[in-house]
């Protein structure tokens, strides 16, 4: 049986892994290529790369990163953050990604992801949806959650799966960083409305958050960073729990 | 020396990478060349996207009937849409393969929301041979998969391993000199690092 994964993510700046509540506040939580091999040590089932670098001086960075960790990690890479163009793309997957996520872009430029699922694959394009709940509806949000776009989620997630994504990141603003668990209530009507498999995101506090993004959530995937980069709990510890509640887990 | 064959469709470092990690020793060429795909020793046939796409590429690149030639007499590893090229042809765009395996290439049908396509992430993979690019790799072992079509040989006693996705499929074929996957051993960790050590010393 298909399992279900376990994605750590790490927020990259300036060469460093940071770690942030709401993406403000940031606290180095260390060197990317050696959180990478630790997590594939553990048993993670993929990474995800998240560069929040703001100057464009420093976005050289990433690739660099990308490049050492995929000589020595044999799990699949996703990369993410400030992906503008067909360009950027190109230049990530020949640096060893083997996804790259898009987010703004897809706002503005919504063929960008037509065009790049076409050029390279759905299977290599994630679109990352940043939403927040407002009233009886989610909103699709960009810049770390500040900028509402009017758009609504899951209209956007169905649009964005038309389009050849070939794979949604659903990231909760509301839950992001508070350890208060996934919006499950928005990543299972997600998850019923598309095809493509789904990775909650934002808001993990503890291993019962983990099995709840998959039981309730309806998740194929559950991404979580500051749970792991701690050393609160280990990627064996998270598939412990999550195998104790019977999910399927490598 | 390994070749790598590249028509310009996909990533091929990771390959690469994968390769120099299990032997660091050894020649590894990622390469368009023809002349160096017909004197290496060994044939990794990758392919991403879509497969109308790779069949165009390959032949753009003139590297159809190299490729054809070379599956014929040297260890031969097919990775991804690289099996699926081998076949007879493909739903996917309809399109006619290289014909050296006899099958037809057929699309996953979901009937509900509960099986994704893509099938994207760890499955298990049940060997039906003790091939030896099995050796090291435990029964059962899970591998890391991401793709919407699949094959079906038309002999299934070529059939070298079985994954479960809504049915059972066919994950990997043996015949002769060649042994071709549809999950990607350069992403699954040790147990991938092991086949593609194992494909540096299969002699056929």
């Amino acid at each position: 049986m298909l399992a279900k994964r376990i994605i750590p993510c790490l927020d990259v700046t300036d060469g460093r892994v940071v770690k942030g509540v709401n993406f403000i506040d940031l606290i180095d939580a260390g060197d990317p290529v050696e959180i990478a091999k630790k997590y594939n040590d553990q048993g993670a089932d993929e990474l995800t790369f998240l560069d929040i670098t703001a100057s464009s001086d420093n976005r050289g960075l990433i690739i660099d990163i990308i490049e050492r960790v995929a000589e020595q990690v044999f799990i699949p890479l996703t990369v993410g953050g400030g992906v503008r163009e067909i360009n950027d793309i190109r230049t990530l997957l020949n640096a060893g990604a083997d996804k790259v996520s898009i987010n703004t872009a897809a706002i503005h430029n919504p063929s960008l992801v037509s065009q790049a699922s076409q050029k390279f694959g759905s299977q290599c394009i994630v679109v990352a949806i940043d939403a927040k709940k407002m009233n009886n509806h989610w909103e699709v949000f960009t810049h770390g959650g500040r900028n509402p776009t009017g758009i609504n989620a899951v209209s956007w997630a169905k649009e964005m799966v038309n389009r050849g994504a070939g794979e949604l990141l659903i990231t909760s603003m509301d839950r992001d960083g508070t350890k208060s668990g996934f919006d499950n209530d928005l990543n299972s009507l997600i998850s019923s409305e598309v095809d493509v498999p789904i990775i909650a995101s934002g808001g993990v506090g503890n291993l019962d958050d983990l099995v709840n993004g998959i039981l309730k959530g309806k998740a194929d995937a559950v991404l979580a960073a500051s749970i792991f980069h701690f050393g609160e709990f280990t990627i064996e510890e998270a598939k412990k729990h999550m195998r104790e509640n019977f999910i399927e887990v490598r | 020396m390994i070749a790598i064959v590249d028509y310009g469709m996909g990533n091929l470092r990771s390959v690469y990478n994968a390769f120099r990690k299990v032997s660091p020793n050894l020649k590894v060429c990622v390469t368009s060349d023809q002349k160096i795909i017909q004197s290496a020793d060994r044939i990794v046939f990758p392919g991403q996207g879509a497969m109308p796409d790779c069949m165009r590429e390959l032949a753009n690149k003139n590297l159809t009937e190299t490729i054809i030639n070379a599956a014929k007499n040297k260890p031969f590893l097919g990775i991804c849409i690289g099996l699926q090229m081998l076949n007879d042809f493909s739903e996917e765009g309809g399109v006619s393969g290289l014909g050296i395996i006899p099958g037809q290439v057929r699309k996953f049908k979901t009937k509900n929301h509960f099986n994704k396509v893509p099938h994207m992430g760890w499955n298990e993979v049940y060997r039906k041979n003790n091939h030896f690019m099995w050796n090291g790799i435990n029964n059962n072992e899970r591998f890391y998969f991401v793709h919407s079509y699949f094959v079906q040989p038309k002999d299934q006693s070529i059939s070298a391993a079985e994954t479960i996705y809504e049915h059972p499929f066919c994950c990997a074929i043996s015949k002769d000199n060649i042994f071709a996957v549809q999950f990607h051993p350069e992403k699954s960790s040790l147990a991938g690092l092991q086949l593609l050590k194992n494909f540096t010393r299969w002699s056929i």
